[in-house]
């Protein structure tokens, strides 16, 4: 199902996102993974790992990449590509931050 | 006749536009500066060193007035310009004075930001900008006393450093987690950290100020969660905001600075600015490099000709005496680039080059900046450099030097540094041994020293040392290593833990030269348990190198659900206790309860949200975490021996409870499942697990290093005892050597196989002071392991683990 395309959703501040980790954000269309890097930086990504639905907001982030917890594949938080030499793509979603404040744009 | 040039401001901008336009031509303009600052033009950047007390006021000047009378400028120095009347082509200054102009350029640079906090107007309060500020600060610390700089960027440190150098005990607060994080990597900033910790100034990040205290004048800082640090003076030095006003005022287009395009002019085209105050394609910019470009775009442009501004590539040096760190670029990670990474700990130095398409695009350095420039170089030529990648990170100088010596890490321990933990032997006697009798191989040092003779997790040190003292003499047969992030192996990285005392993941990561920058997914939550088991009560657990089980203390199932299994002590329960589970599997909705393998019951399908209040009533129920989840003490499986049995001989049920309050809540390197059975026919299987107990007539058989996973494996015995205490004492005994020398993710049979089952065995039971040592090592952990991590959770810790960060019930969007 998709959402209203093209509205910024408001979702919380920055610094409720762990760094080096993530939160959920759970939606009607969606689940939201928002990941935070050690260096402050906020992705998002729908919260489903291609490979068998994981969680990836459960997964250890190191660097701008996630781990899957269920059989470890690799997705990058930018671009939500699988890293090779697993196939697969995640979809991403444009991130806003003001004040702190994050949003997210609506596939 | 010359045209009229009047210029706003007379700070590092102006005066480099003055002498680009005199250079170019002395006679085109009739030139009038007004500065509101009563001084010459003096190099700002240099106060850092005036308030450290290596320079002085005149040392810094860089047009006096005798430079403005020689060429004919006049310099209104202490006067500031209130309007800009652009019909009239007029300034009007705050005298009432007016001056024409045919071209005006505003340089009005920034001002420091100070924040609306509660006490910011009081005395002892200060920024760091001009020469008044830094009198005020060197009138404060004349008199001592203790400075709290708010703002660990650039500024902030080079105050504190100044503030500590003249006498001052400095406290930094930082509000990000890393100091200077615009400019380093988490990496470099905790080195930077250390470094000024070195000095005395103390460091603190994650500091949010709320407030500043005191009633006339300040005395101190109340962060937001509630933490008060005393000050005699406040520096605050969280950023700066352009001064826009004045062409704000003026109806010139501004938004965060004064808009300008590629020729530097405003939206009125007889005006210009450059400098700090100025926005340009959407930049504004803190540093003197790009505004020295501008000067040279502007007066160019003045004198008619045609140069354009496009913009800055930034480097940053922190000016502070005895620490060296640069930076340049932009060097986040990301996809699609790769880092390189050389540490080396002797030197405490950590350079970083972040690369896409062979191409450098950030540069870390701290501790040898010397090739800061170079790279930089690299960087803004945008040069190929793919060709020498592997020599690259050495710098100019280097390249084509060999590899940096892998030995160096052990080269530099003390001689007092403990190699082999088993048999208490250091490195001045391996050494002295390998001197003295001409040692050539871990053999003979074996037979001379001991060292490495029992569980040889030393032996890689060992061979390091005869690397380091035979040279090239001597190959070392290298252990695999623990990841891609360094050439050393587990045992190695738990050898240097210990030896060098480090105790934290970014400490470790510098100490042995990690070549990357923050570590992985493999190497963090190995590092994370290592030093948990090297340094009980004082190592503080990073969640975030923890695997999703144990960071949110249930089992991740397929379908993102967990499992959650309450502790059934020797596998016995209640008809209370079934009865709370029995009421929370209905309460939560929880789809699916079983029974285990290991005696106890699983409640699967809980949702994560839900875990904390699942917690709290299984808690009141009196039962806590069953650590199904981790690499830790699951289960002790017994049966119901002599109390019921007919054969029994012990009663192995009572054993295996006690058993299993004893060794509840350890850490382990994988997990660990024991068992008791009541006699040799062993209904508890205990003869396939990681540790069991066979009880017997004349006491306990006592079993190690089995496993019924992948591998099928019989244990093998240990030895015999008699009471139930020594069968305590030889498990905690057995299981903390495990602690202590199993890598990571390494079962307890795999250790066994690796250190030699003789050599465990010999250790726990023939050797009784070393199996007492053992015991009260595992004691002193388990006082800090010991506690129910579900009921701490269902009292609120970690609690954003557990809650979704929004939850959008309706289908509109709230943007
Ligand atoms: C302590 C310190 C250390 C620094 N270290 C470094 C460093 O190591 N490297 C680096 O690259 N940069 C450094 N900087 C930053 C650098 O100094 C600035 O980028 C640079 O000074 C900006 O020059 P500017 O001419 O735009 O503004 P400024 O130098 O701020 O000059 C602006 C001048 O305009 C005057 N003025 C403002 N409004 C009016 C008005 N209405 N009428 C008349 N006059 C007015 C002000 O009084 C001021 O004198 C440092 C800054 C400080 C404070
Ligand atoms: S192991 Fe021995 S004591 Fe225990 S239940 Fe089986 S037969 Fe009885
Ligand atoms: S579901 Fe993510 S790796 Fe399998």
């Amino acid at each position: 199902m998709n959402g209203p395309a093209g509205d910024w959703l408001a979702v919380g501040r920055v610094a409720d996102i762990p760094r080096r980790g993530a939160r959920r954000v759970e939606t009607p269309w969606l689940t939201i993974a928002l990941f935070r890097t050690a260096d402050d930086r906020v992705f998002a990504l729908e919260d489903r790992c291609p490979h068998r639905g994981g969680p990836l907001s459960d997964g250890i982030v190191h660097g701008t990449l996630v781990t899957c917890p269920l059989h470890g594949q690799v997705v990058g938080l930018e671009s939500g590509r699988v890293q090779p030499p697993d196939p697969g793509c995640v979809r991403s979603l444009p991130v806003r931050i003001e004040d702190g404040r994050v949003s997210v744009g609506l596939p | 006749m010359a045209r009229k040039l009047v210029i706003i401001g007379n700070g590092m901008a102006p005066g480099r536009l003055l002498e680009a336009l005199l250079e170019q031509d002395r006679e085109a303009f009739a030139i009038t500066v007004f500065n509101a600052e009563p001084r010459v033009n003096y190099d700002r950047i240099q106060l850092s060193p005036v308030l450290a007390g290596d320079k002085c006021f005149d040392d810094i000047v860089i047009h006096d007035d005798a430079w403005y009378a020689a060429h004919g400028i006049t310099l209104h120095k202490g006067l500031a310009v209130t309007a800009i009347d652009r019909a009239a082509h007029e300034v009007i200054a705050a005298d009432g004075s007016r001056a024409a102009y045919d071209e005006l350029v505003i340089a009005t640079g920034s001002r420091p930001l100070l924040p609306p906090l509660p006490g910011r107007e009081l005395a002892g309060v200060v920024t760091f900008r001009d020469q008044d500020d830094v009198d005020t600060m060197l009138a404060a610390a004349a008199r001592g006393g203790r400075a709290v700089v708010i703002g660990g960027g650039l500024l902030g440190l080079e105050a504190a450093a100044g503030l500590a150098a003249r006498g001052m005990q400095v406290t930094v607060l930082h509000l990000a987690a890393s100091l200077m994080e615009r400019q380093l990597d988490a990496a470099a900033g905790y080195l930077l950290a250390e470094a000024l910790r070195g000095r005395g100034i103390e460091v603190v990040t994650e500091a949010e100020t709320r407030a500043l205290l005191g009633d006339m004048r300040v005395t101190g800082v109340e962060l937001r969660d509630g933490r008060r640090y005393p000050a005699d003076l406040v520096v605050v030095a969280i950023g700066i905001r352009p001064n826009v006003e004045l062409a704000d005022a003026a109806g010139l287009a501004v938004a965060r600075g004064i808009l300008v395009d590629d020729g530097l002019a405003t939206s009125d085209p007889a005006i210009h600015a450059l400098g700090e105050c100025v926005e340009h394609r959407g930049q504004c910019y803190g540093l003197v490099a790009p505004l020295y470009e501008m000067a040279r775009v502007l007066a160019t442009r003045l004198l008619g000709g045609t140069a354009s501004y496009a913009g800055s590539t930034l480097s940053t040096r922190l000016k502070v005496s005895g620490i060296e760190v640069y930076s340049a670029g932009d060097f986040a990670d990301g996809e699609g680039r790769e880092e390189i990474v050389l540490r080396d700990a002797a030197r405490h130095t950590y350079k970083r080059l972040t690369v896409a398409d062979d191409r450098i695009v950030g540069v870390v350095l701290f501790g040898d900046t010397r090739d800061g420039p170079w790279f930089f170089q690299q960087l803004r030529e945008g040069t190929d450099i793919g060709a020498w990648r592997d020599t690259l990170i050495f710098g100019q100088h280097h390249q084509g030097d060999a590899a940096p010596d892998p030995s160096a890490a052990v080269a530099a321990l003390p001689d007092s540094a403990e190699i082999c933990g088993c048999n208490g032997v250091c490195k001045g006697r391996i050494v002295g041994a390998i001197r003295e009798q001409r040692l050539t191989t871990v053999e003979q040092v074996r037979a001379h020293t001991k060292a490495s003779s029992s569980c040889g997790s030393c032996t890689g040190l060992v061979e390091q040392l005869l690397k380091c003292e035979l040279g090239d003499g001597f190959r070392v047969d290298a252990a695999p290593p623990m990841c891609g992030c360094t050439a050393l192996g587990h045992d190695d990285v738990r050898r240097l833990i210990l030896a060098r005392a480090l105790k934290s993941i970014p400490e470790v990561m510098q100490a042995l030269e990690w070549r990357t920058s923050c570590g992985c997914a493999k190497c963090r939550p190995a590092l994370n348990y290592y030093l948990l088991a090297a340094w009980p009560g004082e190592y503080r657990d990073d969640y975030q190198s923890r695997y999703i089980n144990e960071r949110a203390h249930a089992n991740i199932q397929k379908d993102g659900t967990f499992s959650v299994v309450p502790r059934m002590w020797g596998g016995m329960t209640t008809p209370a206790e079934l009865r709370a589970i029995a009421d929370v599997a209905e309460r939560f909705g929880i789809p699916a309860v079983k029974v285990t393998g290991g005696q106890r019951i699983d409640l699967l399908g809980v949702r994560k949200q839900d875990l904390p209040a699942v917690w709290a009533e299984l808690n009141a129920a009196g039962m806590v975490s069953g650590h199904a989840y981790g690499k830790a003490l699951r289960t002790v499986k017994t049966c119901v021996g002599k109390e019921w049995c007919r054969f029994g001989t012990q009663d192995s049920t009572a054993l295996g409870i006690r058993l299993e309050k004893y060794l509840w809540g350890a850490w382990t390197p994988h997990k660990v499942k024991l068992a008791v059975s009541g006699c040799p026919r062993n209904c508890a299987e205990a003869t396939c697990k990681d540790f069991g107990v066979v009880c017997v007539d004349s006491g306990y058989e006592l079993h190690f290093a089995g496993a019924a996973d992948m591998h099928v494996k019989a244990t093998e015995l240990l030895g015999n005892v008699a009471s139930e205490d020594e069968v305590l004492e030889y498990c905690a005994a057995t299981l903390q050597l495990y602690r202590e020398q199993g890598h990571y993710l390494e079962r307890m049979y795999t250790w066994a196989a690796r250190v030699g089952v003789a050599t465990i065995r010999a250790l726990i039971v023939d050797e009784p002071d070393k199996r007492a040592a053992l015991v009260a090592r595992f004691e002193l952990a388990q006082r800090h392991a010991q506690h129910d991590p579900w009921a701490q959770r269902a009292h609120g810790r970690e609690s954003r683990e557990f809650q979704p960060l929004a939850r959008v019930v309706r289908a509109r969007a709230t943007a």
